[in-house]
């Protein structure tokens, strides 16, 4: 039995101990002043208050969904996405003729890289080219109207077109590269014990019209086949050079993982675009594929191998043009090559090898610095003070890093996790916007709400105006963005209507008493207007078999006034903006009674906006 | 009443002072904006609009408000068609033919009494003016009352018969409506004083 006193003695200590838990606990909870302002000057420092706008547009490759997302910077908002290679109901994409054409025989593409049209080595705001990896296609959006306008390719002899899209200073050419080499031209067969002798990869430019923006073929360079990796295009002094990277150098096969990450160093290839150009005038080609290819075995001058640390990913040009950082992903450094000492071994003919005719440059005389950035770098933007910004995507951190001087790392900040790519508003340009960083992470490990196995991506805002790094704010994506780019908002101006003067369809109508169908033998053509809160016709009667082409306008020309259009079982919805006119074609196979309505909300009597399909039996 | 009579006729047979004619050609170039401006701007705004649907009715023509985003006597018509309104179409307004040439003629009949120089034939135009204008002023009112009282039986949405202000602010459903007089129309007002004001002149020149 215990005293009593001893029992009081007991029931005070665990009063005290109970105070000294709950303490702590208050104390845990709390943060510390500092942190709590620095969370308050994150949060106002992102937030965009109802009514106002973001300073940067913020455009995302949307990799294997075929599509490029829209967010406004500082909010990280989501604001659009434009499919690109895909069908998007949302927007009816890829359910009209039109964009179906673009289209072709691919139902998704695999964005990486956008790249904003350039004037003088800084963006325009005219066109936004996006790469497809999968099947070697670039897309042309104009920003205009924030509209795919043309898919261009598959282009002959690139397997893999991951090294795109990338543009020159005053958008020439869009690059283009060879991944995965294969026996060209495609469509050939070799055995992959051949690999090394039969198989080719290229690296080459899209042209690009400077009025239109139509993109067609320009030239390309056979290479051994390396896996090309990245590219990007010189800027000022090195203006007329366009780079990529390597990875396999080894020309191994198998399991790559292994095979080709035995050198320590693999490739830049430095290729004279201006040179390539001059070749293909004077005839110095070979059609492969019905392409023009220049094969350096036979045209000498253009394209050099700079050595760079083992298996390079990212290869990015500094502001001023004079330095190429090279990141050897499978090493601690970051190699900076010197654009000048470049040339002046090209002119010495400083070579240490030769790659199927192709020269490799001394390395030692090229090398202007290796910086010791962390584990794993990969892609490199710059600032405009001066600093380079490595991702590091084995540490999950970015290094930020001098430009010159004494190249040393002077800031380092984790992300959440294993960021790719980086962006900084032009980034990749002559004058970058110093103000954020957009970390591309690979994974989240839960930073956000489990929405169960499937994982969004994630992208975190970080301030670089200060002399350290600060973590903003955490978005989440659909899968995946692989690059971003910014551009300041004053810089776009888009239109929200397309207005009537500028209606070049023949088959657009603009007023409802023109609507109506003809028949042509068993082709049922149908001119159709949509405006608030009725289609004209309302019914649409065929005989079962009849292929039915469908031009409707929409007739508003009030922004945001778009009007969808969806027949009921017969697997079709296209929308049209204001002033848009679209075709549908089908054929009428299913006999029946089926209804088609507005299927974007639209107006108060937007259920009322209905109409009937009727086929007739055979 | 004879006596009234005779300081009428004298009256009327008075010639216009220097001063009288010069006010006579201020007031015709004065009246020049008719023809470039607005007589009268009608301004919608709710909460969709925040900046406003515009429709300007001039001497000659209907125009509304117009940015790459919008139409706005589109969008007017648009709107009106749910309560069953008539759109607003030039075609139906008889005054852009008449009005342009009243004020043509008015302008040559000011000239005409400036340089013949004779109190009465300014009187005239005064007179005439002044009912032109109140003539026009009733017509859009009509007009106005026309649009807001001839709506379809078969409108979507019923709405009480209504005339939609010509001076000053009302609310209609959704919509507050702001009317007021343009450029236009001031010139047509100021036409006006100065006409009376050169009648004046020369009087009291006689009466010295």
């Amino acid at each position: 039995m215990m005293s009593k006193r001893t029992q009081w003695t007991w029931f005070g200590l665990g009063v005290l101990c109970a105070l000294a838990v709950s303490l702590a606990f208050v104390a845990c909870r709390q943060k510390p002043t500092e942190q709590r302002g620095a969370v308050a000057e994150a949060a106002i420092a992102t937030y965009v208050p109802p009514g106002d706008q973001d300073e940067y547009y913020l455009f995302y490759s949307g990799g294997h969904s075929g599509q490029v997302f829209v967010a406004g910077i500082p909010s990280m908002r989501h604001i659009a996405t434009i499919p690109v290679f895909s069908p998007y109901p949302s927007t009816g994409y890829g359910y009209d003729e039109e964009s179906k054409k673009m289209l072709g025989e691919f139902t998704w593409g695999d964005v990486h890289h956008p790249a904003l049209s350039k004037t003088n080595g800084d963006y325009d705001g005219r066109w936004l080219f996006v790469n497809d990896n999968a099947n070697a296609r670039i897309a042309r959006i104009d920003l205009r109207d924030f509209k795919t306008k043309q898919i261009f390719g598959p282009i002959p002899n690139v397997s893999g077109n991951h090294g795109c899209s990338f543009v020159t200073n005053n958008t020439e050419y869009v690059l283009i590269a060879t991944r995965f080499s294969v026996p060209l031209p495609l469509g050939t067969y070799a055995s992959i014990e051949d690999y090394a002798t039969k198989y080719r990869g290229v690296v080459g430019a899209v042209a690009v019209d400077p009025e239109t923006g139509e993109m067609s073929l320009g030239w390309e360079l056979l290479t051994p086949p390396f896996n090309w990796d990245l590219g990007s295009c010189g800027k000022g002094p090195s203006e007329d050079w366009a780079f990529w990277s390597c990875y396999n150098s080894e020309r191994a096969t198998g399991k790559l993982e292994v095979t080709a990450s035995q050198k320590d160093r693999d490739y830049v290839i430095a290729v004279n675009w201006k040179a390539a150009e001059q070749a293909i005038k004077e005839g110095k080609y070979k059609i492969i594929g019905g392409a023009k290819v220049i094969d350096p075995k036979e045209v000498k001058g253009l394209a050099y191998l700079i050595p760079a640390a083992k298996s390079p990913h990212g290869v990015d040009v500094s502001p001023d043009g004079n330095y190429i950082v090279a990141s050897g992903k499978l090493q601690e450094i970051t190699t900076v090559f010197n654009f000048e000492k470049i040339l002046k071994a090209i002119e010495n003919k400083d070579f240490t090898g030769e790659e199927d005719g192709i020269p490799v440059l001394n390395y030692d005389s090229v090398k202007e610095a290796e910086v010791n950035v962390g584990l794993g770098p990969l892609h490199t933007q710059f600032d405009d003070k001066g600093f380079a910004y490595t991702s590091l995507f084995v540490e999950s951190a970015i290094a930020k890093w001098r430009l010159g001087g004494d190249w040393a790392v002077v800031d380092k900040i984790p992300i959440t996790y294993n960021i790719g790519h980086l962006c900084i508003p032009g980034g990749d340009t002559m004058h970058p916007d110093g103000k954020y960083v957009i970390a591309l992470n690979k994974l989240s490990h839960g930073k956000h709400l489990s929405v169960g196995p499937s994982q969004p991506e994630c992208s975190q805002l970080i301030d670089i105006t200060g002399e350290k790094m600060k973590l903003l704010y955490d978005a989440f994506t659909e899968p995946e963005p692989h690059y971003a780019q910014a551009i300041r908002a004053d810089k776009l101006h888009p239109i929200e209507v397309y207005p009537k003067e500028e209606s070049k369809n023949p088959n657009a109508i603009w007023d409802v008493n023109q609507a109506g169908a003809t028949r042509r033998g068993n082709h049922v053509i149908v001119k159709m207007t949509a405006v608030r809160s009725s289609f004209a016709p309302t019914k649409i009667e065929v005989n079962q078999g009849d292929r039915v082409t469908i031009y409707l306008t929409n007739i508003e020309q009030t922004t945001d006034e778009l009007h969808g259009f969806a027949i009921c079982q017969y697997n079709i919805n296209v929308v049209v903006d204001p002033g848009e006119t679209k075709t549908i074609e089908f054929v009428a196979n299913k006999p029946g009674v089926f209804p088609y309505y507005c299927t974007n909300f639209c107006s108060a009597l937007h259920q009322e906006m209905q109409g009937y399909l009727l086929v007739k039996p055979r | 009443m004879e006596k009234w009579l005779d300081k009428a006729n004298v009256f009327f047979d008075l010639p216009l002072t220097l001063n009288s004619r010069l006010l006579i050609l201020v007031a015709v170039v004065v009246l020049l904006p008719a023809y470039y401006f607005p007589l009268w701007n009608m301004t919608f705004y709710s909460n969709q609009y925040p900046d406003g649907l515009k429709l300007h009715i001039y001497a000659y023509k209907l125009e509304g408000g117009k940015t790459p985003q919008r139409d706005d006597l589109r969008e007017i018509n648009e709107l009106n068609h749910y309560i069953g309104m008539r759109p607003l179409l030039e075609s139906d307004f008889s005054e852009f033919k008449w009005i342009p040439f009243g004020i043509g003629a008015l302008i040559l009949l000011a000239l005409r009494a400036m340089v013949i120089g004779k109190m009465s034939n300014l009187v005239d135009v005064f007179v005439l003016f002044s009912y032109f204008g109140l003539f026009s002023l009733w017509s859009f009112y009509y007009r106005l009352y026309t649009y807001g009282h001839n709506l379809a039986p078969n409108a979507a949405i019923k709405v009480k018969p209504f005339t939609p202000p010509l001076i000053g602010k009302e609310q209609i459903a959704n919509f507050t409506v702001y009317s007021w007089p343009g450029l236009a129309s001031y010139s047509l007002v100021l036409f006006a004083i100065l006409l009376f004001v050169a009648i004046v002149l020369s009087a009291k020149s006689a009466e010295e």
